[in-house]
């Protein structure tokens, strides 16, 4: 009964500003995302220093791309590896020294 | 010497004018030496909503093409002896005007004024550039609404490209009873999304339209509810820190209903 009287008056309902939050939320996420090609070079440079140290990769071959759509957008890397490095632990521990 | 300060959106309808047109006779009555500079050139508007569209002879653009000196082109206002208006012209186009005209006449600007206003025009096109070109502060004005929300994002982002860091923001337009029911974007949520420093709230109010009506901003109309918040804001403007204003709901009969039953 309580319940019924709450919802009479006006609680619980679906609000409409949670819907506008989340459709900004993502129409943002795409709005920001078209950052300039010189912090995607950056970018791509810094994944390829981290990723040698575990394995050596066909750097000619990569692949790396920001999608976008309707839904998401996401970093999208293709990166063929040649060969993986054996002692990838000790390379690991020289990245935090 | 003196502070530019732009006043911008991206969005148009939000209240760029009608805001510019307040801060600015909200400083003049604090004793400030102010200039409102409209940059909207073919669109003008800043002369009606201070009700000094009859004396217009020079504008703008006869100030940066040449055609006259900045001091003939200045109007008195009708109310203040310390408050002007640099109108922009009607009958030209944005590209009348480039960004590095109007860094000059701001310096100029800044020399003579306490403040000027630069009332800039809606999108980010040359009229954006020109009006941020030799702006030292940014004001961002936003509604509570999607489409708002989302250019001021994109206008924070230019500015901040173009040097004009840590710009404030004035939600305008809100309606209490709105956010109270879950329907509208509280402010909260919007200081979320666009993550900048907000410098006042301006609530919904319909004596901003009569105001506009005679063509006297409702900072010096003391009943006025957006008056109280325009005055708050030029406070926050000359660095005084002034608390937000309360804007709940007055309770209605409902509401003591509620409370009476254990709901509230």
């Amino acid at each position: 009964m309580l319940e019924f009287i709450s919802r009479m008056l006006g609680r619980e309902s679906a609000s409409s500003k949670s819907v506008a939050k989340e459709r900004l939320r993502l129409v943002l996420v795409h709005d920001r995302a078209s950052i300039s090609p010189a912090m995607l070079n950056k970018l791509r440079e810094d994944l390829v220093k981290v990723i040698s140290n575990y394995m050596e990769i066909d750097e000619a071959a990569l692949e790396f791309n920001l999608c976008q759509d309707d839904r998401e957008v996401a970093l999208v890397a293709n990166i063929p590896v040649v060969k993986m490095k054996r002692d990838y632990s000790a390379k690991g521990q020289d990245l935090n020294s | 010497m003196g502070e530019v300060i732009v006043v911008t959106s991206g969005k148009g309808g939000v209240g760029k004018t009608t805001t510019s047109a307040n801060i600015g006779t909200g400083l003049a009555n604090n004793g400030h030496k102010v200039v409102l500079v409209d940059t909207d050139i073919g669109l003008r508007n800043l002369d009606v909503v201070l009700g000094l569209e009859n004396r217009i002879v020079y504008d703008l653009v006869d100030v940066t093409s040449g055609n006259c000196r900045l001091k003939q082109a200045l109007i008195k206002d009708k109310r203040f002896t310390n408050l002007f208006l640099l109108p922009a012209a009607q009958t030209k186009d944005k590209t009348a005007v480039n960004p590095e005209q109007m860094k000059t006449l701001c310096q100029e600007l800044k020399e003579e004024f306490d403040y000027a206003i630069i009332d800039c025009p809606a999108g980010i096109e040359q009229g954006f550039r020109n009006a941020i070109a030799g702006a030292d502060r940014a004001v961002v004005v936003c509604t509570p609404e999607v489409s708002a929300v989302r250019d001021a994002d994109r206008i924070i982002g230019l500015l901040e490209a173009s040097e004009l860091r840590n710009p404030k923001l004035i939600i305008n337009r809100l309606r209490p009873a709105m956010v109270k029911r879950g329907d509208m974007m509280d402010i909260s949520d919007i200081l979320d999304i666009l993550a900048i420093e907000l410098i006042g709230v301006v609530p919904e109010d319909e004596s901003i339209v009569v105001s506009t009506n005679r063509g006297e901003p409702a900072v010096m109309d003391l009943g006025s509810q957006a008056g109280e918040a325009y005055r708050r804001i030029t406070k926050r403007i000359q660095g005084e820190e002034v608390p937000l204003m309360n804007l709940e709901v007055p309770k209605g009969l409902m509401d003591r209903l509620k409370k009476l039953i254990g709901l509230g």
